[in-house]
């Protein structure tokens, strides 16, 4: 038994909104896999419910004439996952999505609650901001769109007012095409999980495939919220794809960027740790996943002990699961 | 035999799988009340005083008591058998509610109300004035000679027990045997080495949680359905702790979805008899969450275990010594019969040649009291003795397999203090059977010298168990058999189902000893107090074995009356029978027997002629001319039994079966593993476990027995661990999100092989099986990862962070 005081289910979005804003004390539930947890152990006990969850307009992902992707606050994980256009397109999102706890909490939980949450450890957020995905929210005083790097105040804390609904996110073309990308979520378990780290690489190479013109890092559970590694980017560009100092150059920029905590769950020391070998792995997946020859992609150096990575033939690779051009 | 051995489907399999097999909260009456318990936020200390005036007035709420209106009875709440030897008594030390704070979270106070919600509110609403002291939650703390003793009243300082044994004569001592070994060996030709090795305090993880209600029935009885292993234990603590006689308790078992021994003590049941008596006998509930289940109920002891072992460079065992070092938490539950376990197995697992040495002391600390876990102390034992191993062959390089076969305990090894025999010796069989699976081998060879940072490695891991708790304990156990008028049967017995598939088992024991088929045995799956034979329960692995010896042997009963029935038939076929409807039936099986063993008219039918298999009354095969030996359907002799006008028997049998024997059961693991060393992430590429229990009844059930253990010892190795803040008391990770039991993507598959030698003891020739699986797994996957990367992990689990951090010591990483 949940102590609820009152379950209001919204027509749509309007409704939610006016909702809202006539209850100060109300808060909004979609899959409820974090607003039902935290009513469970007493948290906000008594509290009146604005239900989003049966307003289908926020359930759709779909992409408009500039090519631009916009994903519903209230797809599931399991949506987002099994989506043609992300599975097309941004694919690295889906894969992240389908990192979150087990099938029951991906069936329901929502990528706009995942991220309104405004938990550093949610799995699409950090994949996100390697997007720099704008959040789209809809309020008493209209619709506005804010960068996702810009809606974290802190941790639990988002711009987002309360008389607000997150309708969705928006992921610009130019934020996507010709990316490969790769999303590692580091736990302490296989599923059921919260990340102890999450760590996204993107690159977008030369046309010949040979060198990086562009790259991403954004980390989970590196900070107080998400944090995006803009130095790490910079040093990767221009560099060729076969040169291993690009790894070492990578992780050490992004050391500097990151803020992890020590805490029962993991000590800083521990957490640098998966963020210098994370964003190595993870670069290394993206180029893979690039289209370039996998023999051309270098080796991650392991001191004296030497690398133990094994080239295959180019005909082998590339099987998928990369973003493409759209 | 026909029965036993066989791969029968569960008999509560549909049930559980369709969801109609009933359990606890299945079966509360409607309108029942509902109670919650408030939990101190200190962890040592002094209830002063409570205002409940706001409390009381959120609707619904029906009665709060505090620790100041429960009886002032202490009781204990360890599910063994009560002793009636005072000193072998379990310890007295709790009320039903406490003013005495000894950890945090202990039960201080209880709301009833008409549903869990106002229940909820109320409890925020009480408040609490408490006199704090400092928190001693660990061992050191509590040892310190300052601290504060929790128990003032039953003991001085914070120390249960301590006990002292040894192996190898009268006044052995380890550091006798070093200087004895010098002169013998010569101090160039021996080693001794000190280590200090880590066990976590973990959850048992049981997927039903302690439920329990109770209601006050019309004629005083008070009856509490609970969630329980030990039905018959809970009624006399109940009993205890309510200052009422023990006939005043029913206590009723229904289906129930796991225990691993956190039901094997007497959790709730008193509070929740006591809540319903303070409303006049209403019936109420009393659900405890995951995370006062966690916190609040029991736990497996951490013990730290201070390892001595001296040996020779050519790798003989000389001499070894534990120092254990049990956390106990507030209260003593269990005592220290799990930590004194654990040093008697340490002793026994090696034959060292000049003797053991182990000292076990037992501490009470304001942290979650720990109590019985699946394998009673064994899996730290274990651990001890098996990291020690290693660590002894990664001195003298000996292969760790060889060293074991060398060294490990003995065929017809007899316990010196318990007294308890190694019946039949499969240990030194398994070892084998799991080098050969594993292919140890060639494994260990192919990862010698390897680079990189991702390795393979191969570790092994040996246990031995004992299968039931004689002579250290009383080990008693009842059945009851009912013949019906079909030929069927309702099978009861003491012993509880607990998921582990003694109904199962009881059944095919029965059916192979009465000759009646699996399929008309109805067992009787719910204890009832009121109306089960008595047995002491589901704990130790103790059912198959000492419930087992009751079955059969009432199973012999009912057999032996059946069979006099029917010699009562054939013989007064004429003057009684020849009125029934199966007057010709008899009379035809009468002759065909007659002319089988060629008996003439005047000779008397003896009931060693006859037989009962497969739900037919039969001829013996014993001397029988004919093959087709049956004579009629045991259909018929049970009809003709309850409604004969000449003859009317209700064909009953019941025994108690007082058990004076025991067992060793043995075996080991073997895992190859993989340790991504950047990461600390460990993955088992391949794991066997190894049995040597007797025989199996049901070879299915066993495998599937192993397989729940083996993934207990895969948590214990790898990412089990509670922990408690050390300031405050606090259990930091005290829910299922944060304490990390593996999921079925972090379990490997799982292989399991048995060595079946047929144990004499054992009612079908079985010993041991419910507890041994989970003991060897965690050591011998930190075998491998010893063999993988030459670090020797000596605390468990062995979890990323741990592992990167000694990786980066050893400068591997």
């Amino acid at each position: 038994m949940f102590d609820i005081k009152s379950f209001y289910e919204a027509a749509d979005v309007n409704d939610a909104v006016r909702a809202l804003r006539e209850d100060k004390d109300a808060i909004l539930i979609s899959g409820g896999t974090d607003v039902l947890i935290k009513l469970r152990e007493g948290k906000g006990a008594g509290v009146a419910l604005v239900s989003i969850h049966n307003i289908r307009e926020l359930k759709e992902i779909g992409m408009d004439s500039c090519g631009d992707i916009t994903v519903g606050a209230g797809a599931s994980f399991s949506d987002v996952t099994n989506n043609e256009i992300i599975k097309k397109y941004i694919n690295i999102l889906g894969e992240a999505a389908d990192t979150v706890g087990g099938p029951q909490i991906r069936n329901v939980g929502t990528v706009g609650g995942n991220v309104c949450n405004g938990a550093t450890s949610a799995d699409t957020a950090s994949v996100l901001w390697s997007m720099d995905a704008d959040v789209m929210l809809c309020g008493s005083e209209g619709r506005r769109e804010v960068p996702i790097c810009e809606f974290y105040e802190g941790p639990g804390k988002t711009v987002r007012r309360h008389d607000e609904v997150c309708t969705g996110f928006r992921i610009r073309k130019s934020e996507y095409e010709d990316f490969s990308g790769h999303y590692i979520k580091f736990g302490k378990r296989n599923a059921m999980e919260i990340a102890t780290l999450g760590c996204v690489a993107r690159v977008k190479l030369s046309e010949d495939k040979k060198f990086i013109e562009e790259a991403r890092l954004a980390f989970g559970v590196a900070g107080p919220t998400p944090v995006r590694c803009r130095k790490a980017e910079e040093a990767l560009r221009g560099m060729s794809i076969s040169d291993p100092e690009i790894y070492e150059r990578f992780a050490e920029a992004g050391l500097t960027e990151v803020d992890p905590r020590s805490s029962w769950r993991a000590s800083k020391e521990f957490r640098l740790q998966l963020i210098s070998e994370l964003s190595k792995r993870a670069l290394r997946e993206a180029l893979l996943k690039s289209g370039a020859a996998p023999c051309t992609v270098a080796d991650i150096p392991y001191g004296p002990e030497g690398s133990t990575g094994i080239c295959e033939e180019p005909a082998k690779a590339a099987t998928g699961g990369g973003e493409i051009s759209a | 035999m026909k029965s036993v051995g066989r791969e029968l489907t569960r008999v509560d399999a549909y049930g559980k799988v369709t969801g109609e097999a009933r359990y606890t909260a299945d079966l509360e009456p409607k309108g029942i009340l509902h109670a919650k318990v408030l939990h101190s936020e200190i962890a040592n200390g002094k209830v002063k005083s409570f205002d409940i005036a706001e409390a009381m007035k959120v609707p619904g709420v029906v009665k709060i008591v505090t620790c100041f209106d429960t009886p002032d009875c202490q009781f204990p709440t360890a599910g063994h058998p009560w002793s009636v030897e005072k000193a072998h008594q379990d310890i007295c030390d709790r009320k039903i509610l406490n003013e005495r704070v000894r950890f945090y979270s202990d039960d201080i106070a209880a709301v009833v109300a008409e549903d869990e919600v106002a229940a909820a509110r109320a409890l925020k609403l009480i408040k609490v004035e408490y006199e704090e002291y400092e928190p001693i939650v660990t061992v050191e703390k509590a040892l310190d000679a300052g601290a504060t003793p929790l128990h003032e009243d039953i003991r001085k300082d914070n120390v249960i027990a301590h006990s002292h044994m040894i192996m190898g004569g009268p006044d052995f001592t380890f550091e006798k045997a070093v200087s004895e070994a010098e002169a013998r060996f010569g101090k160039e030709n021996i080693e001794v080495i000190d280590r200090t090795y880590d066990t976590p305090r973990i959850s048992h993880c049981h997927l039903e949680l302690p439920v329990s209600w109770a209601y006050v029935d019309a004629n005083g009885k008070i009856t509490i359905t609970s969630s329980t292993q030990i039905p018959h234990i809970v009624r006399l603590c109940t009993a205890m702790a309510l200052g009422v006689p023990a006939g005043r308790v029913r206590i009723i078992k229904p289906y129930i979805g796991g225990g691993f021994g956190n039901k094997q003590d007497v959790l709730y049941e008193p509070l929740n008899a006591f809540l319903s008596m303070q409303v006049g006998g209403r019936p109420v509930r009393l659900e405890i969450s995951r995370e006062e289940t966690i916190s609040c109920t029991r736990t497996r002891h951490a013990i730290e275990g201070r390892c001595r072992a001296l040996f020779t460079k050519d790798g003989r065992l000389l001499a070894r010594k534990l120092e254990a070092y049990a956390n106990n938490g507030a209260y003593a539950s269990h005592g220290h019969a799990i930590c004194a376990n654990c040093g008697t197995v340490f002793k026994d697992l090696y034959a060292d040649e000049m003797g053991s040495e182990v000292d076990c002391i037992t501490v009470y600390t304001s942290s979650p009291t720990a109590g019985a876990m699946r394998a009673y102390g064994i899996p730290q034992s274990v651990w001890f003795t098996e990291c020690l191993t290693d660590d002894i062959c990664a001195v003298t390089g000996e292969d760790p397999c060889d060293f074991r076969m060398k060294n490990c305990m003995r065929e017809g090894f007899v316990d010196p203090g318990t007294k308890i025999p190694f019946i039949t010796y499969g240990l030194k069989k398994c070892i084998e059977e799991g080098r050969r699976y594993i292919k140890w081998d060639e494994k260990r060879a192919a990862y010698k010298d390897q680079k990189g940072h991702i390795r393979r490695g191969v570790g092994m891991a040996i246990f031995c168990y004992k299968t039931g708790v004689y002579p250290i304990s009383l080990e008693t156990a009842s059945c009851r058999m009912v013949l019906n008028q079909d030929g069927s049967m309702q099978l009861v017995m003491g012993a509880t189902e607990i998921g582990q598939g003694a109904d199962t088992v009881f059944t095919q024991m029965a059916s192979e000893t009465t000759g009646i088929s699996c399929g008309n045995i109805y067992i009787v799956s719910t204890q009832d107090t009121d109306v089960t034979p008595f047995d002491t329960g589901a704990y130790a692995s103790r059912q198959t074995y000492v419930s087992g010896k009751a079955c059969k042997k009432c199973g012999e009963l009912l057999k032996a009356r059946i069979l006099e029935y029917a010699r009562y038939m054939l013989a007064n076929e004429v003057s009684d029978i020849s009125k029934t409807v199966y007057a010709e039936t008899v009379r035809e099986a009468k002759n065909r027997l007659k002319e089988s063993f060629g008996i003439t008219d005047d000779e008397d039918i003896k009931t060693e002629l006859i037989d009962l298999e497969e739900d037919c009354i039969v001829m013996a095969k014993e001397g029988a001319a004919f093959s087709d030996r049956r004579l009629f359907a045991l259909s018929v002799l049970a009809d003709t039994a309850f409604h004969s006008l000449d003859r009317s028997q209700h064909i009953t049998a019941e025994v108690t079966s007082h058990c004076k024997e025991n067992t060793f059961a043995s075996g080991c693991c073997f895992a190859d593993i993989e340790v991504d060393m950047p990461l600390g992430k460990v993955t088992v590429k391949d794991i066997v476990n190894v049995h040597d229990s007797g025989i199996l009844i049901n070879p299915k059930l066993a495998e599937a027995q192993v397989h729940g253990g083996m993934s207990m010892g895969l948590g214990y190795g790898l990412s089990e661990e509670l922990l408690i803040d050390e300031e405050t008391g606090r259990p930091l990770n005290g829910n299922l999100l944060d304490y990390k039991i593996p999921t079925a993507m972090d379990t490997p598959k799982l292989h399991v092989k048995f060595i079946q030698l047929n144990d004499p003891s054992g009612p079908y020739g079985n010993k041991a099986l419910g507890e041994p699986p989970a003991i060897p797994v965690a050591p011998a996957i930190r075998n491998a990862i010893l063999n993988a990367t030459g670090v020797a992990m000596n605390e468990a689990p062995m979890t990323a962070e741990r592992l990167v951090k000694a990786f980066k010591e050893a400068k591997l990483i």
